[in-house]
């Protein structure tokens, strides 16, 4: 699905992506577990084609697309979809309108015909209610005085509509209580398939608990220093990540 | 992200204005000038009656010893007020038929977007169209005329009307308030009359389009709406000018009178031609505008959109009066390449029970400067009077800049006062966010700022939310790199 070669990035002329080789296939969770300052959420917003950073080399391959070059926008609809570690606020954009206009502009971009109004809160209710939340959540503005719970769940509610090929958790998982740890876990798990993949970023376990991944990668210092599987995150959890550095 | 957001920016600057076409047509137009003489051949053209020629040398003769003022966050090169024309009319002149109307104008209406023709126009609004210094033509008269309101030009009023126009005009923003309504009040040319008799609500939405078209000639109009006892009017004004290389000079007033129990709603769309990147060019709009809550429980509501001028200076403004009365101001003051905005409100606190809000939206683009200026005054007899101000301001881009000046002066103890005010950026990080959901980046920019403006525009009749939606948009348009 996603292929990463050698991918290098800056901020200020901060190197803190050094060389990170990584591929999804299709069908499979990865998760990337690391310190703070280890450059995951670095790689989250590279991925997401975020401009805060500059990329300093390497290639970014969705499927058979060079999408290194490609604006936010076009990254998005080729596909990528990042679950926001910290979602912004828009006051006065209802999350009815905003969530309408992005799953049209990816109609659009796939040759799909819009979605009017009424046919999109049919589609938007049921997934609101197989994630156990309200209707009236459409009438919000976007994330405006959200609890931090809300915030994730709006970012799954807006995942499971747009259906992207590759969602992008970005520590989802922090900050959560555990019935809103339990329904962004349970959005996930809906939304994956032997179609798409998705990328865990987190510091702990316990989103794990609920989410099981086939790859486990653990990054130190802006390079992927370990692959395996989920003993890898036991481990983490026993020893922290000094055992690595040696 | 920095550079695509100058993009943004620079994208916006280069947005054209789509009124600025002129209309070439012949005009009876006034030497430039202004003394005594220039006044009363003004009068005597409209058939005046003695007094309002009185009314109006007495406050040219006030505006002689006025000075300028210069407090506001504004710069523009001085005016000179001799160099101007103070009347433009053309030549074919009004007549009750639209057949009469020269088709030109017409023409430059339907260009607008604004059908004289009553079967053409938006059900339910009624338009009376002033073009340079004369109202051209006034719709839906019979209809309205059948619920005894009145709706006409200015001229037509003092005609018609008289005791009506002596008993209100400057009832509530005297002759001499300040040296832009001194010098309208001495040189006013046309306008709207309202007036809605007791007990009436107005079936339809009243509106006025103003048009400059003549060059050199600064546009002079007054309106005055009056809603007696138990009455209830909606009121609209749009403006647009053509694109001129010299500034022209607009300086309104506009009067509203509410008796008990009455509500007066106002909302302008201000799109007058706003100058050209480099600034050259441009309205001065120095516009005088208050309305009276004279009776119990009765309710000032006024709602600007202002996009458009080089330079504005404006506060529509509430005297509560009454028991129990209400003033409202909502306000979207967009400011791009060298505009200037200082705008605000003024709400005086005078009956008991006296309930104020103030809600304005400030957005900065290019080198715009955007200024709120409000005073909320709440009088010693004014028990347990409330005002509620909300004032936020957006920045586009890093060279322009938000203002905030609130004035608070309360002399009752009982009073609650809230004061609100933010200011922020486009964040990066909410064009990201839209970005990343596929939405692109013009796009991102208007969902953003109609965003912002929502309290507003929610304010506004339904067909002109729209038409304030679209202009934003049009305003902020073309903006990806």
């Amino acid at each position: 699905m996603i292929k990463i070669e050698n991918l290098k990035a800056s901020i200020d002329d901060k190197d803190i992506l050094k060389g990170i080789n990584l591929e999804i296939p299709a069908g499979e969770v990865h998760v990337i577990m690391g310190r703070n300052g280890s450059g995951k959420s670095t790689l989250a917003n590279v991925i997401a084609g975020n401009e805060t950073y500059e990329v300093d080399g390497g290639n970014i391959t969705m499927e058979t697309t060079d999408i290194t070059e490609m604006s936010i926008e076009n990254r998005a609809l080729e596909g990528i979809f990042l679950c926001f570690q910290y979602p912004v606020a828009i006051p006065g954009v209802s999350m009815a309108y905003f969530l309408r206009s992005a799953l049209n502009a990816h109609r659009k971009y796939q040759g799909k015909e819009e979605m009017d109004a009424l046919e999109f809160l049919n589609k938007a209710k049921a997934i609101l209610s197989e994630l156990g939340l309200d209707d009236s959540f459409l009438k919000r503005s976007i994330n405006d005085g959200f609890s931090g719970g809300e915030k994730k769940k709006s970012e799954i509610l807006q995942l499971l509509t747009i259906n992207p090929k590759l969602a992008v958790l970005d520590e989802t998982d922090s900050g959560l209580d555990v019935d809103a740890l339990r329904t962004v876990a349970k959005g996930v798990n809906k939304f994956k398939n032997e179609n798409n993949s998705v990328l865990i970023i987190t510091h702990y376990q316990r989103l794990l608990d609920y989410i099981k991944p086939d790859v486990v990668h653990l990054m130190i210092d802006g390079k992927i220093v370990k692959t395996g599987d989920m003993s890898l995150v036991e481990k983490v959890e026993k020893d922290g990540y000094s055992w690595l550095e040696k | 992200m920095v550079d695509k957001n100058q993009q943004v920016i620079d994208k916006t600057l280069e947005q054209e204005y789509k009124y600025g076409f002129s209309t070439n047509i012949e005009e009876t137009k006034f030497e430039p000038g202004l003394n005594e003489d220039v006044i009363k051949k003004l009068s005597k053209i409209k058939k005046e009656p003695q007094w309002l020629l009185d009314w109006r040398l007495k406050a040219f003769r006030n505006w002689e010893k006025m000075s300028e003022p210069t407090w506001a966050n504004i710069k523009y090169e001085p005016i000179d007020y001799q160099a101007l024309s103070y009347y433009a009319a053309p030549k074919q002149l009004k007549n009750d038929s639209l057949d009469d109307v020269d088709p030109e104008i017409i023409e430059t209406y339907n260009k607008l977007g604004i059908s004289l023709n009553e079967q053409k126009r938006l059900q339910g609004v009624a338009v009376d169209a002033v073009f340079d210094s004369v109202s051209i033509a006034t719709t839906f008269k019979k209809e309205l005329s059948k619920h005894g309101i009145i709706f006409c030009s200015f001229s037509e009023a003092v005609q018609d009307h008289p005791e009506l126009v002596k008993k209100y005009l400057g009832s509530v923003i005297p002759a001499t308030d300040n040296y832009f309504a001194a010098l309208n009040s001495a040189v006013f040319s046309d306008g709207s009359f309202v007036y809605i008799p007791k007990g009436v609500k107005c079936p339809m939405e009243l509106s006025t389009y103003f048009r400059i078209n003549a060059t050199n000639t600064g546009q002079f109009e007054r309106t005055l709406i009056v809603a007696d006892e138990g009455s209830y009017v909606s009121y609209l004004e749009g403006c647009t000018a053509p694109m001129r290389d010299e500034n022209q000079l607009h300086a309104a007033c506009v009067e509203l009178v509410a008796h008990k129990d009455s509500t007066i709603k106002y909302s302008t769309i201000q799109n007058w031609y706003a100058g050209d990147k480099e600034g050259k060019g441009g309205i001065y709009n120095f516009v005088t505008k208050r309305g009276t809550c004279l009776g119990d429980n009765s309710k000032i509501s006024w709602t600007q959109v202002e996009t458009g001028s080089a330079v504005t200076w404006k506060y529509p403004s509430v005297i509560m009066q009454g028991d129990n009365s209400v003033g409202e101001f909502y306000s979207v003051a967009v400011t791009k390449n060298k505009q200037q905005a200082d705008t605000g409100t003024k709400m005086i606190h005078i009956g008991k029970n006296t309930k104020s809000t103030i809600i304005t939206k400030g957005i900065s683009a290019g080198e715009g400067q955007n200024t709120y200026r409000g005073g909320v005054k709440i009088l010693k007899n004014a028990e347990n009077a409330q005002n509620f101000s909300q004032c936020d301001s957006i920045l586009i881009g890093d060279k322009c800049g938000a203002h905030t000046f609130p004035y608070i002066d309360v002399n009752n103890p009982t009073a609650k006062m809230e004061h609100e005010a933010t200011t922020s950026s486009i964040g990066e990080d909410q064009l990201f966010y839209c970005n990343q959901r596929g939405i692109k980046l013009d796009d991102a920019v208007s969902m953003i700022v109609n965003g912002f403006c929502k309290e507003v525009f929610e304010e506004l009749p339904m067909e002109f939310a729209v038409e304030a939606k679209q202009l934003i948009e049009v305003t902020l348009e073309n903006s990806v790199g």
